[in-house]
């Protein structure tokens, strides 16, 4: 065989593994996603958003669960969302090319990255030994905590991406740092970092580690934030490593609500970054 | 224009009024916010240790090193967690590079313009999916499909070749470490082909066509020109995936069977460091137990910390090479 013919074959089958890798990739996703809709819409009973979670061999719904949910999510991206965007503000226009700024970086880099549950442990030490039970504040906080790397990330990028142009245009009509960064940078960059908080609301969404040893869990009707509450991913993890037929049912009416609810964030989001870099 | 103008006067007029003290205020704001970031970290730090001094005081360095968890005679040690992170990793490893490494090449050199973007969007949609929802699928759908076709083929198979055969040894059982670094491998997909992809992209096309020109195919340009060339990303890349496939919870507790022991075959239930916590946590009764758990979360965290670091690192290389 000729040298030319087998150049040509080799990159024909590495061709073809790549095309396989690809469809492999695809697969699972579409895998996932339909045996989670076929066992999950059974499931998605009107019983589900009306009742709350049932004792093991009974009948019941999620109310309580998706209730906490809401409720842990909200609260942890209204501390995390701040404390991101601040904290980034600072990398982007405060702290070019010092040092400082060049360790917060590699360390947020690091906390984007880093396992949700040791998160989880951390709040556990932080505020419910001190506190001396489980709370919805503890799960709020360990989500705030997985907020705040993803919306430090996103600011900082958006920030660095408005033109100096703008910045200086700004500052040439006199007026300060900060009255540039709110009413110039902030708006040039509000797409970017809208996204941003979307994508995180979306990873806390799911996060299941860190409400584990933090806000626990609770079978019934619950808003007090300093009390255990029930939570969508822990009802989840209890429910489907269960016996019982109901529980493993209502697993799975959760699995689906909180998928849909976290692809429709993120595909929102992707939306809204790339029509604000077309307009662009 | 009109409100263009109206813009710049306000914007003007407001300068006038805002001065310097609101500049301290709001760079000092933003600063402590900044160092809150470290703090996180330096707090995370503290908690673990100070949580694992009693099972590190109580074990010693030996804690590391011994096989036994027995919450009932209070003895414990990490050694089988260990092993299993680090070989569900590793088999998650195994799979997902070579199929990452797939992806990101097709889609960067083969794919039509307009399937690109979707494509990749599914591909990152992947990583989307919280952990807890694979779990649920591993366990209910994925490990029945292991347990009836695959590991028995495996078994018959692999587990016939003296040797090696230990490794592919015992009945089918679907749930254990083969299965959860499977499912680990699924999900660290998107991110190291993600990376991958961006490194590749960043590859002068001068370079890939002058390959091109010598009369090159596409496997010789990728393997003999795009991958040397961005040789340190997919390293980061694929730095970042372990790190991700080494502190992943949920899906490996579901699918690894939760046991203490650490066998020769990748068929048999284990443990990892994540899923011993998510099982036990709540339910340590003493204090000697918990701490032996968070002692584990500890080592986690350095370990973790060590291949993030490392990955972070070849990236910021690279980005620092692009520049210049």
């Amino acid at each position: 065989m000729s040298v030319y013919a087998r150049r040509r074959i080799f990159n024909g089958v590495v061709m073809t593994l790549s095309v396989a890798a690809t469809g492999f990739g695809l697969l699972w996703l579409v895998l996932v996603l339909w045996t989670l809709l076929e066992n999950g819409i059974a499931a998605l009973t009107p019983a589900l958003f009306s009742q709350m979670t049932p004792p093991p061999g009974s009948a019941g719904g999620l109310l309580n669960a998706i209730f906490g949910s809401v409720m842990m999510t909200v609260t942890g991206t209204l501390i995390g969302t701040p404390t991101g965007i601040l904290a980034g503000t600072f990398l982007a226009e405060y702290s070019r090319g010092s040092r400082f700024g060049e360790v917060v970086r590699f360390i947020n880099d690091i906390l984007l990255s880093a396992p949700s549950i040791i998160v989880g442990l951390f709040v556990y030490e932080l505020m419910v030994v001190p506190m001396g039970h489980f709370s919805a504040w503890a799960g709020a906080v360990a989500l705030a905590i997985i907020v705040v790397p993803v919306v430090v990330r996103t600011t900082e990028d958006m920030l660095n991406l408005v033109p100096n142009s703008l910045r200086e245009a700004a500052s040439a009509l006199g007026s300060p740092k900060w009255k540039v960064i709110v009413m110039v940078s902030y708006r040039a960059a509000v797409q970017g970092m809208v996204t941003g908080v979307m994508l995180a609301v979306a990873r806390i969404a799911g996060e299941t580690a860190p409400l584990l040893f933090t806000a626990l869990n609770n079978q019934f009707w619950s808003t007090d934030l300093n009390a255990p509450m029930a939570n969508l991913p822990v009802v989840i993890f209890q429910f489907a490593m269960s016996p019982y037929a109901d529980w493993q049912t209502l697993a799975w009416g959760g699995a689906v609500l909180i998928t849909i609810a976290v692809l429709i964030l993120n595909i929102s989001a992707r939306a809204l970054a790339s029509w604000s870099t077309f307009k662009q | 224009m009109a409100a263009e103008t109206a813009f710049v006067e306000r914007v003007a007029a407001s300068g006038r009024r805002g001065g310097v003290i609101g500049d301290v205020v709001f760079r000092s704001l933003t600063f402590l916010f900044a160092l809150l970031v470290l703090l996180i970290l330096g707090g995370v730090i503290v908690a673990l240790i100070e949580g694992a001094l009693p099972a590190f005081r109580t074990f010693g360095l030996s804690f590391i090193a011994t096989e036994v968890w027995n919450p009932v005679t209070e003895k414990f040690g990490a050694l089988a967690p260990i092993y299993g992170t680090l070989v569900t990793s590793a088999i998650a490893m195994l799979v997902g590079i070579p199929v990452a490494f797939g992806v990101a090449l097709f889609i960067t050199e083969i794919c039509p313009l307009w399937l690109k973007r979707p494509l990749a969007t599914m591909i990152e949609l992947l990583a989307a999916i919280p952990s807890i929802i694979y779990g649920i699928w591993g366990l209910f759908v994925f490990a029945p499909f292991v347990q009836e076709y695959i590991e028995p083929a495996i078994i018959n198979t692999f587990g016939q070749i003296p040797g090696i055969g230990a490794l592919f040894a015992g009945p089918p059982l679907g749930i254990g470490i083969l299965t959860a670094g499977f499912i680990l491998a699924i999900m660290v997909l998107p991110f190291i082909s993600s990376i991958m992809r961006d490194v590749f992209e960043t590859v002068p096309p001068m370079l890939k066509e002058s390959a091109y020109g010598l009369g090159a195919t596409r496997t010789e340009v990728v393997l003999r020109v795009v991958l040397p060339f961005t040789r340190i990303g997919v390293i980061g890349g694929i730095m970042l995936g372990l790190g991700r496939a080494l502190g992943e919870t949920m899906a490996v507790t579901f699918v690894i069977g939760n046991a203490h022991s650490i066998s020769a075959s990748i068929l048999q239930p284990g443990t990892t460091i994540s899923a011993s916590l998510a099982n036990e946590f709540t339910e340590a009764f003493s204090d000697l137990y918990r701490s032996s758990l968070i002692a584990l979360g500890l080592i986690l965290f350095v370990i973790t910390f060590i291949v993030l670091a490392i990955a972070k690192l070849l990236l910021l290389r690279l980005q620092k090479q692009a520049g210049t």
